[in-house]
């Protein structure tokens, strides 16, 4: 069997057997909703449905209703649109990177951080899709001869390479998750008693057995998933930034977005994973199995991300200067001293310096503390698009179109929608699905388990 | 003795199903399959499970979507429809290659691992309204059983039941 080092922090806490970690973890989908997840829901429900309704106001009126004009014609959606990517990069890198380095304590955290990725993946392709305008051309994205014409989508261009990225992303990450959760689902149905349940469970577990041969192809299908997944993760966001980079627009004209894009992502997405998590081991008893190590963990890849995004930022705005030429020059001082300079410095606040913190040990297994610092990385990573994307367009060559944006209530409206409708499917998520990986947790229950490691060092 | 009887001895550990397994291999006696909530490292080359050869699978559909890609853009944006964007050199294929590299890329990962997926579920025979086979529910909680067949092993159940007896299993029943 494998041994783990005894100088590893053991994973699971507690005298736990395998029975005990089916029941702690499917508590949540046996028993009743606490009051609290109600509370939560209905105000999440209330925030998606008036995002439904002002997305709804803006396909039947038109695009005119956000703040757009003609200088600045990409704000809020797109910056909405490459936050929510970038939030959705935590769960795969979670899940495939991880699991090639052999990273156990990603265990306890894949599950949930791949269900973030999707719903957050959901969100992102709203915002391009509402941008459209007129929404049901949308198919005019996929490579079908223009109009059932002759003329075929340009394949040269970005942003139908985006097409391609958040599609595969999206489709290949829902398999990768579904798979792993087959045999849990499986798990659920053999445990419930009522009808309704058992049918639907069933149903989703679509008749896993756990037979050897099922085990080994299993497996294998989980790494090849993860090899596959792993350039993908890393593509996405580099193809997202390829938007940007491959335009002549000072600010955005730069071979450092792709890694620069990567890194925030894996930032803002290692943040929206620390905020859901940290309420839920909370909310659903879940603290022998999100430990504080597992968070303290994860504010170790913030330090990271975080510093990579700190250098990117500095790097970029050397080479403003060293390039000698003016308008790239121009952007940056107009970033950090023009009208958005707020925008600008709340960026540099939240995503630069606050991360640094992290390098000490007493504030990184603070829970609180880290709860609070996972939504400012948050804020500040929307900023950092904002940054990008308003203020390289708002004052462009001509002086005489130099304009602000002023976002409308249907501007607003739209974003707190994707934030509800987000959060109302990860609640239904959590409440319904097995929110951690039974099958795989249970494999190391006996190297990283609390009693087992006690045993093994007093031998 | 009925034809198709089966034996079920069941285990509530993994390690001690593996170490019994091995000593009923020794023995000579074939088990048939092995029902686990999760997957017992070891166990696969002691009953002789071969390694699964899903990962060809995954490369030749890799394959498949890397010349698929590549040749509908030579198609789209070489021969049926040329387009000048940019200024940027289009006559030839190898011309307009560097353009071509992220579409090919996540063609050929849509390609691989939906079709890995697929071939998955149905070699295993997981699909929406599919019966679960396993024989007890306790093995996807925390029982792990392994399946003998008598008639594999020439030998009468009672012969099975008591060498299974003496393995750690807490359960032996005969179906």
């Amino acid at each position: 069997m494998h041994q783990e080092s005894a100088i590893r922090k053991p994973l699971i806490l507690g005298e736990k057997t395998y029975g005990e970690i089916t029941d702690d973890v499917l508590a949540s989908v046996t028993g009743k909703a606490n009051k609290s997840w109600w509370i939560v829901f209905g105000i999440a429900s209330v925030m998606a449905l008036w995002g439904i309704g002002c997305i709804l106001y803006l396909l039947g009126t038109g695009i005119g209703t956000w703040g757009l004009n003609k200088t600045v014609g990409w704000a809020w959606d797109i910056t909405n649109f490459v936050w929510w990517v970038g939030i959705g990069h935590a769960g795969t890198l979670i899940s495939a990177v991880l699991l090639l380095f052999r990273q156990k304590w990603r265990m306890a955290i894949n599950r949930s951080a791949e269900a973030m990725t999707i719903f957050a993946v959901m969100m992102a392709a709203v915002w391009p899709g509402i941008h459209m305008g007129r929404i049901w051309l949308a198919y005019f994205v996929f490579p079908l001869p223009n109009q059932f014409g002759s003329l075929w989508v340009n394949f040269n261009s970005p942003l139908l390479w985006d097409v391609f990225a958040i599609s595969t992303y999206f489709s290949v990450s829902l398999v990768f998750w579904y798979i792993g959760l087959i045999p849990d689902f499986a798990t659920i149905r053999d445990r419930v008693t009522k009808t309704v349940p058992k049918q639907v469970y069933s149903l989703l577990a679509f008749g896993w057995t756990g037979n050897a041969k099922a085990w080994n192809r299993f497996e294998e299908i989980s790494l090849v998933l993860a090899g596959l997944a792993t350039p993908l993760v890393f593509s996405v966001h580099s193809i997202v930034s390829m938007d940007f980079a491959t335009s002549v627009i000072p600010g955005w004209h730069t071979t450092i977005f792709p890694p620069y894009f990567v890194s925030g992502a894996v930032f803002s997405g290692f943040a929206m994973v620390l905020t859901l998590l940290i309420i839920m081991r909370k909310v659903m008893n879940l603290e022998n199995y999100i430990t504080i190590k597992h968070i303290e963990y994860m504010n170790i890849v913030i330090i990271v991300t975080g510093s990579i995004v700190g250098v990117a930022y500095l790097t970029e705005l050397f080479i403003s200067w060293y390039s000698g030429v003016e308008y790239e020059a121009y952007a940056f001082i107009n970033r950090a001293t023009g009208p958005y300079w707020w925008s600008y410095w709340a960026m540099m606040t939240c995503n630069v310096v606050s991360p640094q913190v992290f390098w000490f040990k007493k504030l990184r297994t603070n829970i609180g503390f880290t709860f609070f610092m996972s939504i400012i990385v948050n804020i500040g990573m929307w900023f950092e698009r904002f940054v990008i994307i308003v203020t390289s367009l708002h004052r462009d060559y001509l002086p005489s179109s130099w304009t602000m944006f002023h976002p409308t209530f249907v501007d607003i409206g739209c974003f707190i929608g994707t934030i509800g409708i987000f959060f109302v499917l990860f609640l239904l998520f959590s409440r319904f699905f097995p929110v951690l990986p039974l099958n795989e947790l249970k494999t190391i229950l006996k190297s990283s388990g609390e009693q087992y490691k006690t045993k093994a060092e007093e031998h | 003795m009925a034809h198709n009887k089966v034996i079920y001895a069941m285990y509530d550990d993994d390690m001690v199903l593996l170490e019994g397994a091995k000593k009923l291999v020794a023995k000579g006696i074939y088990i048939r399959d092995v029902f686990s909530p999760f997957p017992i490292h070891g166990l696969d080359p002691v009953i002789g499970i071969k390694q699964t050869r899903l990962a060809i699978c995954a490369f030749i559909y890799g394959l498949v979507g890397l010349t698929l890609a590549l040749a509908g853009m030579y198609y789209f944006m070489i021969v049926d429809w040329p387009m000048n964007i940019g200024g940027k050199p289009n006559d030839f294929f190898y011309q307009n290659i560097p353009a071509f590299v992220p579409i090919s890329f996540e063609f050929t990962v849509l390609l691989a691992a939906h079709g890995m997926a697929l071939t998955y579920f149905i070699r295993n025979w997981t699909l929406p309204g599919v019966q679960a086979r396993n024989p007890y529910p306790e093995t996807t909680d925390d029982r792990f059983v392994m399946e003998i067949h008598p008639t594999d092993n020439g030998m009468t159940a009672e012969e099975l039941a008591k060498h299974l007896s003496e393995m750690g299993t807490i359960n032996i029943e005969e179906r």
